[in-house]
């Protein structure tokens, strides 16, 4: 089974760039372009695995991660935000709103590709 | 990557206008929580690409910006005139360095250093910090933009051929040696779990490091009924021999997401002997508590012989997963075109709509009844081609907004150096325009609001003499108006000085002291070759060019140019562009036995003229009374070196066209066709600039057809008259206009 993995940023061009960072590595990709695009398409992907970004127009990343985490069967569903900043406060934030982790933009490809696969089984 | 670069800075203009109408929404006092958001987001947006690209200088000047906004959204600072000031300070450098970008330039260090000082400045402010402890927690020092190593030594290359079953180990031959081991302690919170980790991932990781072991303890774990809602009380003991370049810290980045959700302990001490011996040993089934020991990766059989073997997950599938790469972009979704392609279709659908006219005229000339089925299906042909043609044409369309936007930093800038204080008005935005005309109304535009800063509005100490506000007004609107886009600009200034200008018109023989001027006329001088009436050459508009060049571009691009103004009141400009550069609505006329088209947008009247009204000057030209004033005809024949000059005009008909200028003349012809659509065929490719002729085009007959430069057919005062043998003389019966 291929991994399936749903990307939700504001950016085209980091979507762009996540989309081939990922499906270069066999992932496959959904994006999605805010929180409440990301939240609408969760069912229908059915990923294994969320990436989101925080700053996001109608719905922020930790909206989006409260809102994954209220559906039941995304319960332990890992979320990874991917974003440019790296404060603590910001990292303690995504993780009281239930976020798996993190990673700072601009990202490596082989190291996201090593964090998703450390993340999904 | 060329694609993405390419694509980051498009999306930089489409950021850079959402920060712009953030921007004037600021200013306007039309702003709310969302307007400071947006402009947030875009700034943000563009460092996380220059991040990407290693846009250092963007990186820095954007964080610097972003903090600034950040620091406006959290009500740590508020909106006044100075910060709005410094945010288009601001938004002017942040589009210089992306510019800088897009073409590889570098811009001197010094550019932009007062604004990022000052941004820098007003955050500190806001946060009671200094400039050496603005390192908070989120301060993005470019260090941070590396980004988060987690060296877990996997090879995701896929070259990984010894050994298919373990992908991404580092090469053999690198092992520890035996020396030293890690014990880590690992105990999950119920918490880590409901944050979609899983232990046996993070193991996983630890496993690819080196040789390890893993003991659990489930001594803790509740009996089966009260499973549910109890705590997560497994608690693991591994035991690590590492690879080189192994350390405590690299083992501590894979529990690094999980910090504070568990309980971890990390411990290096020399590797006894025995010690895998002694994990892999197994215990009593019966045996309570119940220690399994399992190691669950091994970097080959040779090195933990006794281990059981346990596969890991294999990522290779996953990696070779081929076909259902599904992906699904947003709602809205745009695709790039080459520009040529779209032109070639353009093109292509030109050439489409006079195929069909000529099959139309064929069918025309056949016995076949109107209400046939060939004849219904052409019908159909011909509305569907227009529709195809209004659809390609669509494609190049733009809407004004960015050129707007653009011209709103010209404002600010001739503002700061000619001292003078004014804003920006903005008006129809939407309205759409083909992209080369955008792109060519850059540099007119550009020159008009420098002029209209420069000379249109007047000093602040007279502007309130005047009973008018200090700062002056600039307006630019767009609209769509019967089948063309017209774009004004106006000012709340003073207008034009008529006496001056004509004053200045007279010492450079424009016009004579004796000439009977309107208005109008006075005021449409402006847009005369060399005509300036700056006293001293100003730093902004007096380059040496003048307005006739604005105006000879307007008309290059199919356009019209006109100036209105009122004394105090200000002076609104006027440009008439055509939808598209493609098609054009001409009337079709005959003269000496070919056919021309003479573009509609020139034409005010078409007349039978009486001899009574023709007069005779004498030497040979002749003008129209119409309406009490006196045109100059103009012998197309003639002119365009058909034929030698008629003796008479009984037979002609005659089309009086007004130039750019407002200037009219009378052009005789043979006779006049129809008013039509033509698509336009530039001549000078293959050509020289014909004088007189503009373009050509293909008739539904198939025949050629030239497109007559009406304006060249318009004599007027200081504009010499290529198309006309007789120039110079036709400005003589110019003055009884």
């Amino acid at each position: 089974m291929t991994t399936k993995i749903l990307a939700v940023d504001d950016s085209r061009t980091m979507r762009a760039m996540i989309q081939t960072a990922l499906t270069d590595a066999g992932f496959d990709v959904d994006l999605a372009e805010d929180g409440v695009d990301g939240l609408d398409k969760l069912s229908g992907a059915d990923p294994d695995l969320v990436i989101t970004d925080i700053n996001m127009p109608r719905l922020d990343g930790f909206g989006m991660i409260e809102g994954v985490r209220a559906r039941p069967e995304c319960a332990s569903l890992p979320i990874l935000v991917l974003t440019t900043e790296s404060g603590e406060e910001l990292k303690q934030r995504a993780r009281t709103a239930g976020a798996t982790g993190w990673i700072v933009k601009p990202f490596d490809a082989e190291k996201l590709v090593a964090i998703i696969n450390r993340l999904v089984v | 990557m060329s694609d993405l670069r390419d694509m980051f800075f498009e999306e930089c203009d489409d950021l850079l206008e959402v920060l712009s109408t953030g921007l004037d929404d600021l200013q306007n006092e039309n702003s709310d929580a969302e307007t400071i958001n947006s402009m947030f987001r875009s700034v943000h947006s563009i460092k996380g690409g220059a991040g990407a690209f290693g846009l250092d200088r963007l990186i820095k000047f954007a964080h610097a910006f972003e903090n600034v906004l950040d620091d406006l959204r959290s009500d740590k600072l508020a909106v006044d005139p100075t910060i709005t000031a410094l945010m288009f300070s601001g938004f002017d450098h942040l589009n210089d360095l992306v510019d800088a970008a897009r073409d590889d330039n570098d811009l001197p260090e010094t550019d932009g250093a007062a604004v990022l000082a000052e941004l820098k400045q007003t955050t500190q402010a806001a946060n009671g910090t200094t400039g050496a402890e603005d390192e908070d927690a989120n301060e993005v020092s470019e260090d941070d933009f590396v980004a988060l190593s987690v060296n877990i030594g996997l090879d995701l290359g896929g070259d990984d051929s010894g050994l298919p079953d373990l992908p991404g180990l580092p090469p053999l031959g690198e092992t520890s040696d035996g020396n030293s081991q890690f014990v880590v302690k690992f105990e999950a919170d119920s918490a880590l779990y409901a944050r979609g980790h899983d232990p046996a991932l993070l193991f996983r990781a630890i496993g690819e490091m080196g040789d390890l072991t893993i003991e659990a303890d489930c001594s803790a774990v509740a009996p089966l009924e009260s499973l549910q809602d109890a705590p997560a009380s497994i608690s693991w003991t591994l035991t690590l021999r590492p690879d080189d370049g192994i350390d405590e810290g690299t083992i501590r980045e894979i529990f690094e997401f999980v910090e504070g959700q568990c309980t971890l302990e990390i411990s290096e001490m020399m590797a006894e002997e025995e010690a895998s011996e002694l994990v892999v040993a197994p215990a009593p089934a019966a045996k309570a508590p119940e220690p399994v020991a399992k190691p669950i990766a091994q970097k080959s059989p040779a090195k933990a012989p006794k281990a059981e073997k346990v596969e890991k997950a294999n990522k290779q599938e996953a990696k070779g997963g081929d076909g259902g790469k599904k992906s699904s972009e947003p709602r809205n979704s745009t695709i790039r075109v080459d520009l040529n392609r779209v032109d070639r279709l353009i093109n292509l659908v030109g050439e489409l709509v006079i195929s069909e006219a000529m099959l139309r005229q064929s069918m025309n000339e056949l016995p076949v009844s109107a209400n046939s089925a060939v004849s219904e299906a052409i019908g159909q042909l011909k509305t569907l081609s227009g529709v195809l043609q209004e659809s390609v044409m669509a494609i190049r369309a733009q809407p004004v907004r960015g050129l707007f936007q653009r011209m709103s930093r010209i404002v600010r800038e001739s503002s700061r150096q000619a001292g003078k204080t004014s804003r920006l008005v903005m008006v129809g935005e939407a309205t759409e325009v083909d992209k080369t005309v955008t792109e060519r109304l850059v540099e007119p535009l550009t020159h008009m609001i420098r002029n209209s800063v420069d000379h249109g509005l007047e000093k602040a100490e007279d502007r309130l003499a005047a009973g008018k506000p200090e700062m002056g007004t600039i307006k630019l609107e767009a609209a769509h108006r019967s089948g063309r886009v017209v774009i004004s600009l106006s000012d709340d200034g003073a207008g034009v000085n008529r006496v001056k200008v004509r004053q200045k018109a007279e010492e450079k023989g424009l016009v004579r002291p004796e000439d009977d001027l309107t208005d109008s006329d006075i005021d449409n001088l402006l847009f005369r070759p060399g005509f300036s009436t700056a006293d001293e050459i100003s730093q902004l508009s007096g380059r040496g060019v003048g307005m006739d060049v604005v105006r000879s571009e307007i008309q290059a691009l199919g356009g019209r140019i006109n100036l209105q103004s009122e004394p105090n009141k200000g002076t609104t400009i006027t440009i008439s562009l055509p939808l598209t550069l493609a098609v054009m609505e001409g009337m079709l006329i005959e003269v000496a036995g070919e056919s021309l088209v003479v573009p509609t947008v020139a034409l005010r009247e078409t007349l039978q003229p009486g001899q009574a009204n023709i007069h005779d000057f004498c030497d040979g030209d002749r003008g129209l009374s119409v309406n009490d004033s006196m045109l100059p005809i103009v012998d197309l024949g003639e002119a365009l070196g058909f034929r030698s000059p008629l003796k008479n005009f009984n037979n002609q008909s005659l089309l009086l066209i007004e130039g750019e200028s407002g200037r009219r003349s009378a052009l005789a012809v043979d006779g006049i066709v129809e008013q039509r659509e033509v698509v336009i065929k530039g001549l000078e490719q293959n050509y020289q600039t014909i004088p007189g002729i503009a373009a050509a085009t293909i008739l539904g007959n198939g025949k050629i057809a030239l497109i007559v430069d009406t304006d060249q057919m318009i004599p007027s005062p200081g504009n010499g008259n290529p198309g006309l043998r007789k120039g110079s003389e036709l400005t003589e019966v110019n003055s009884y206009v």
